[in-house]
């Protein structure tokens, strides 16, 4: 009874602290670094706004994608028995605990012009197909890296749902088409959101393998992180607007993400 | 419009062997523990559950048979379902909830949703039309549920667990109007559960199914005045014993009790005895009732305004007395006391 009074131990309250001080500091620097005058200029220099443009249509691209693939593999996962089956959801996951640059050197080896999938492409057909430092070979890194967030938070979802739910569907005379768009999704609706908003910030912040696979090419291949790395030296306020501008985007993910859709599972 | 069906299928420990024939127009119930296998029959019925073997045939159509290969797949069976809990659909109105097997089969988005609230009318939940699940309350989920079930008037009814949900207010009135409506319906039904009151108030006849097995099956009449099993005893609330009968006489089995009955049988039989034709003395009675039995008590359960003492001994039973006889003669748990019963009140009938 008491015990819910005592108060905190002094030692862990400061060491917690300090830890908050870790997470905090950094932004804060980040915001007295920032020249707040100059940054509509900064925002809008050649090189910012082609980065910013690039990097919207590279990332909703990747979520676009994440969604298209991702729903049936988080399907088949959730649903179908199969041998093999850890070894395959192992092989899904892996992107999210791989060093991104492995990654990209991984893509390199199955997708460039001289990679696995090219030889067999020419083999067969005749000819070969340019992902490398292109737009389509960003897009491909960061759903690379991207689907992974969308599969596990759809897969959870598929799981936990009340399964029954689907067995009256059918004995209303659903098929499994039907009660899958009609009860399923609708269901799973919130996660499936939620999958997409982690798998659209994952690919929008993708750095390494897309800098390895698809190269640093100004309005074709240069992202946002890209273009933060290499201003720093040349342009340090450019790169300190580009920051601000994934940072503001961070904080209104996790405060949607936190109101919207964590809370409630 | 009538329901026959041969079941034979083993899931985990459960072993499912049982055989039902519902005519239109009838209600089934199927009463059993938990665990009986009550809930694996309806999914077998409804093609959520494969058989695998026998034959499951509703009206002329032959939906579930092994043998042949004929399995016709749950959403083109002409089954309603009312599950346990309910379940609608949490993401859709009640409406949409009720025009939801109407959609699927094709109607019309308008013509559903005005034979939905001609649904919604009659169970009497109209105005609940637009709202959404969780804003409903227990009973008028049921009735909701009940409705969606109906609507696309299939030729079974399979109900699981139609009460269970409720509190007992509501369930006195959902009970009733369930009742009207089952017999307004000219289909077949089957009822599960494992509350004897739901049986008895809304099933012409009653189906005990133990461990995936039919222990007794016949009409209300029947199963209560004749009881078969510890389970049907139980849920009844009577004395059960089983024995060999010569002449008056009853050997109980096992022993070593024995039963004096007033009309004289022969062989295997089933003895009831009601708990309130047992009387109980402190001392050995004088009395004129041929059955006096010593026994230990082992327990005390209220009923309404009895008190229903628990007795261990050569015949083990229950009496049933009223409170101030227990205070009188000062009953305690774990004392000896004497149970008498005239043979007149022993009904006994073949095993």
């Amino acid at each position: 009874m008491t015990s819910g009074r005592r108060r905190p131990p002094i030692l862990v309250v400061a060491v917690a602290l300090l830890a908050v001080a870790f997470f905090a500091l950094p932004l804060l620097g980040l915001l007295q670094k920032a020249s707040w005058s100059t940054l509509g200029d900064d925002l809008t220099t050649p090189a910012a706004r082609d980065a910013l443009r690039l990097s919207l249509v590279c990332s909703l691209s990747a979520t676009a994608l994440s969604v298209l693939f991702g729903l049936p593999l988080a399907w088949v996962l959730a649903r179908v028995q199969f041998p093999g089956k850890p070894l395959v959801r192992g092989l899904v996951l892996l992107p999210l605990v791989l060093p991104p640059v492995v990654g990209g050197v991984a893509l390199l080896a199955a997708f460039s012009n001289q990679g696995l999938v090219n030889n067999w492409l020419d083999a067969l057909f005749g000819f070969r197909v340019q992902l490398t430092f292109t737009t389509a070979g960003a897009i491909l890194a960061e759903t690379f890296v991207a689907l992974p967030f969308f599969v596990i938070t759809v897969e959870a979802a598929l799981r936990s749902m009340d399964r029954r739910y689907e067995d009256v569907a059918s004995t209303l005379g659903a098929g499994r088409w039907t009660a899958f768009r009609r009860v399923t999704l609708p269901m799973i609706l919130p996660s499936v959101v939620a999958g997409a908003v982690l798998a659209w910030a994952r690919a929008l912040g993708e750095f390494g393998a897309t800098v390895t696979f698809a190269g640093n090419v100004i309005g074709r291949t240069q992202t946002l992180p890209l273009a933060v790395y290499l201003q720093l030296e040349s342009n340090p306020d450019v790169a300190i607007a580009l920051s601000l501008v994934l940072l503001g985007i961070s904080l209104v993910l996790i405060v949607s993400l936190r109101d919207r859709w964590l809370q409630r599972s | 419009m009538s329901l026959t069906a041969a079941l034979h299928l083993q899931l985990g420990d459960l072993h499912l062997d049982l055989e039902l024939t519902v005519g239109a127009g009838e209600v089934v119930a199927l009463l059993g523990p938990n665990g009986a296998g009550k809930t694996t029959v309806l999914r077998a019925l409804a093609g959520l559950q494969p058989i695998e073997s026998g034959r499951i045939t509703i009206g002329d159509r032959v939906v579930d048979e092994p043998s042949t290969g004929s399995f016709e797949v749950p959403e083109r069976r002409p089954v309603g379902v009312v599950f346990q809990d309910y379940l609608l659909f949490p993401h859709l109105t009640v409406r949409e909830n009720v025009a939801f097997g109407l959609r699927s089969r094709g109607v019309g988005k308008a013509e559903a949703r005005a034979t939905a609230d001609t649904w919604l009318a009659r169970v009497g939940v109209a105005e609940l039309a637009g709202s959404k699940p969780r804003a409903v309350s227990g009973g008028q989920a049921q009735r909701t549920a009940l409705a969606r079930a109906l609507a696309t008037e299939p030729e079974l009814l399979l109900l699981d667990e139609p009460l269970a949900a409720l509190d007992a207010g509501t369930r006195t009135t959902v009970r009733r109007d369930l009742h009207r409506y089952l017999s307004e319906f000219g289909g077949a039904t089957v009822i599960v559960t494992h509350d004897a009151l739901d049986a008895i108030a809304l099933a012409d006849r009653v189906v005990i199914l133990e461990s995936g097995h039919v222990t007794q099956a016949g009409t209300i009449e029947e199963v209560t005045t004749r009881p078969r099993s510890a389970y049907v005893a139980d849920l009844l609330g009577v004395n059960l014993l089983r024995g060999t009968a010569r002449g008056t006489t009853v050997e109980l089995a096992p022993g070593p009790g024995r039963v004096i009955v007033a009309d004289p049988v022969v062989g295997p039989v089933l003895l009831l005895i009601h708990p309130h034709a047992v009387g109980l003395h402190r001392n050995r009675p004088e009395g004129s009732a041929r059955n006096q039995w010593e026994g230990q008590i082992t327990g005390f359960d209220m009923l309404g305004d009895r008190v229903r003492v628990r007795l261990a001994g050569d015949v083990s039973l229950v009496a049933e007395v009223t409170p101030a006889a227990v205070a009188e003669m000062g009953l305690v748990e774990g004392e000896s006391v004497w149970a008498t019963v005239k043979a007149t009140e022993v009904a006994a009938y073949a095993d």
